[in-house]
């Protein structure tokens, strides 16, 4: 597979070379991306919080929301709900009050 | 969608399985942050491939802010301070234009797989336009609500070229009775019980030769993080409808219902599109196109100015009728002063504005208002929706004059 991908390249280098100003910027892309440096911050029940929340997002996606008395408990609750009932979050139902006991202590 | 999608491409996910992470990238720039002018608006900035140190709103999925002073730099955006907004962080990080295709298929005669060749093979058009997220300044709204807490910095002005989707779709053949036209591009969920972004569009407008199938931002290939190598532009309307990374385009005989149509991205069914702050509405729709809107970009809120003539400049924009008057206010809104406009580059086009006003020594509120050529313009008092969308009031700044 690989060999003939690259010999695909070749020939499109070449067909490149030759005029084809279309196809001569079809160039693979290929990024990397920085490292995250988002950390969930210490506290109890970190953990789950880990095992259940970062396989789709990092924490910055926490750590920038609203703060203040009206962004406690109801807040997060709502939040982990809608995870689980619209994004499909596999969390089982004992962890949701430690991820959201988590969340309003901390954040 | 989701096999030839791994076929194709490197993703994110692939990279955090394998511990990629700790081989890549430039960490420098995270040392510094900026604080955006709301509560809990610290904000590190961070330098992603293809990208100048932007503002991180997140890091995965990746949601990158322009500084605003970009905007005051020129009309149109650099592709380097363009910004990033993904939903889900399944993001291709590797495509090979010389494999990747769009498919065209549902209720067409002909169903298509065009290549980038093909598609640049076709007769191209060229447009500037803005695309703006559609929670861009939700951090400014008030009361607070959750999402992403962008400041003003999720818009940017381009010159695209590719092709119309008209011209696809009439190679494809619609057939009688279709209604929407749906769009899929690379980036999917993590996970397979996560909904995958799609959107789609009414046929009629999805034909309107001005929806577009980009290949160059900027007389340049799309940088990936904006949707290379081709993504939906939808002249005058949200940036959610823009599908970066586009390889699927269904033509379909009803309404589409997914989630990112029928649950989120929707605005209150009323005159103003809003409500009593805090409250919900009682029917919503889609989000469509922008609210007008207008910023000085040239001082910035604290400065201090010498007294005397001062230069203001800025931008104005709409959802496509094109900018009529700006005005500019150093009372307050008590009294409103007219502005040059700048060159016109279209109705989608930021327009730039200018005029030099006489500031007397003390403490000043500057105001700029924008007017469309449909007559809309900015309201006093922000405008509340459950979801922060649409925010276009009219911005103040306050300055010094000594």
């Amino acid at each position: 597979m690989k060999a003939t991908m690259r010999l695909a390249a070749a020939a499109l280098t070449l067909a490149a070379g030759m005029g084809l100003t279309a196809m001569a910027q079809a160039k693979p892309l290929k990024i990397t991306l920085p490292d995250e440096t988002a950390a969930f911050k210490p506290g109890t029940n970190r953990d789950v919080v880990m095992n259940n929340c970062t396989a789709c997002h990092s924490s910055d996606y926490i750590q920038t929301q609203p703060r203040g008395p009206k962004f406690k408990k109801d807040f997060w609750t709502a939040e982990v709900n809608k995870m689980i009932k619209v994004y499909g979050a596999p969390i089982e139902e004992g962890d949701i009050p430690k991820i959201v006991e988590y969340l309003t202590e901390n954040y | 969608m989701l096999n030839r999608r791994r076929l194709l491409t490197g993703t994110a996910a692939t990279a955090a399985t394998l511990g990629a992470g700790s081989l890549l990238g430039s960490v420098s720039a995270f040392a510094k942050t900026v604080t955006l002018p709301f509560e809990n608006g610290e904000r590190p900035m961070a330098k992603y491939p293809q990208k100048r140190p932007l503002i991180l709103q997140t890091s995965r999925p990746p949601q990158l802010e322009t500084p605003f002073s970009v905007y005051n730099e020129g009309v149109i955006t650099p592709n380097d301070a363009f910004f990033v907004r993904y939903h889900l962080a399944d993001i291709p990080l590797e495509i090979d234009p010389a494999k990747f295709t769009i498919e065209v298929k549902g209720k067409v005669d002909k169903p298509l797989k065009l290549s980038l060749a093909d598609l640049k093979k076709m007769p191209a058009k060229e447009i500037v336009a803005v695309t703006q997220c559609s929670g861009n300044s939700r951090g400014f709204s008030t009361p607070r609500v959750a999402g992403g807490q962008s400041g003003n910095g999720a818009m940017g002005n381009a010159r695209w070229k590719g092709v119309p989707l008209k011209t696809v779709l009439e190679k494809a053949g619609v057939q009688s009775g279709a209604k929407q036209v749906v769009f899929g591009g690379l980036d999917g969920p993590v996970s397979d019980k996560t909904p995958d972004f799609a959107k789609a569009l009414d046929l009629d407008h999805a034909r309107d030769g001005e929806v577009m199938l980009a290949y160059s931002m900027n007389g340049e290939n799309l940088p990936m993080l904006n949707g290379f190598p081709v993504r939906l532009v939808v002249p005058g309307y949200y940036g959610t409808y823009w599908v970066k990374h586009l390889n699927e385009i269904t033509v379909i005989d009803s309404v589409y219902d997914n989630f990112w149509m029928k649950t989120a991205y929707r605005i209150p069914d009323n005159d103003c599109n809003c409500v009593e702050p805090g409250t919900a509405p009682k029917a919503t729709v889609p989000i469509n196109r922008f609210t007008v809107r207008s910023f000085i970009t040239n001082v910035q809120d604290g400065a201090k100015v010498k007294a005397g003539e001062t230069r203001l400049k800025g931008i104005a924009f709409d959802g496509g009728k094109g900018i009529k008057e700006v005005v500019v206010s150093i009372d307050g809104g008590k009294t409103w002063l007219p502005t040059k406009l700048g060159k016109n580059l279209g109705n989608y086009s930021f327009r730039e504005w200018h005029t030099t006003v006489k500031l007397p020594a003390g403490a000043h509120e500057l105001k700029v208002r924008a007017t469309s050529n449909d007559g809309k313009t900015q309201p006093m008092q922000a405008l509340w929706n459950p979801a922060g969308y649409l925010r276009n009031v009219v911005e103040t700044v306050r300055v010094t004059a000594a």
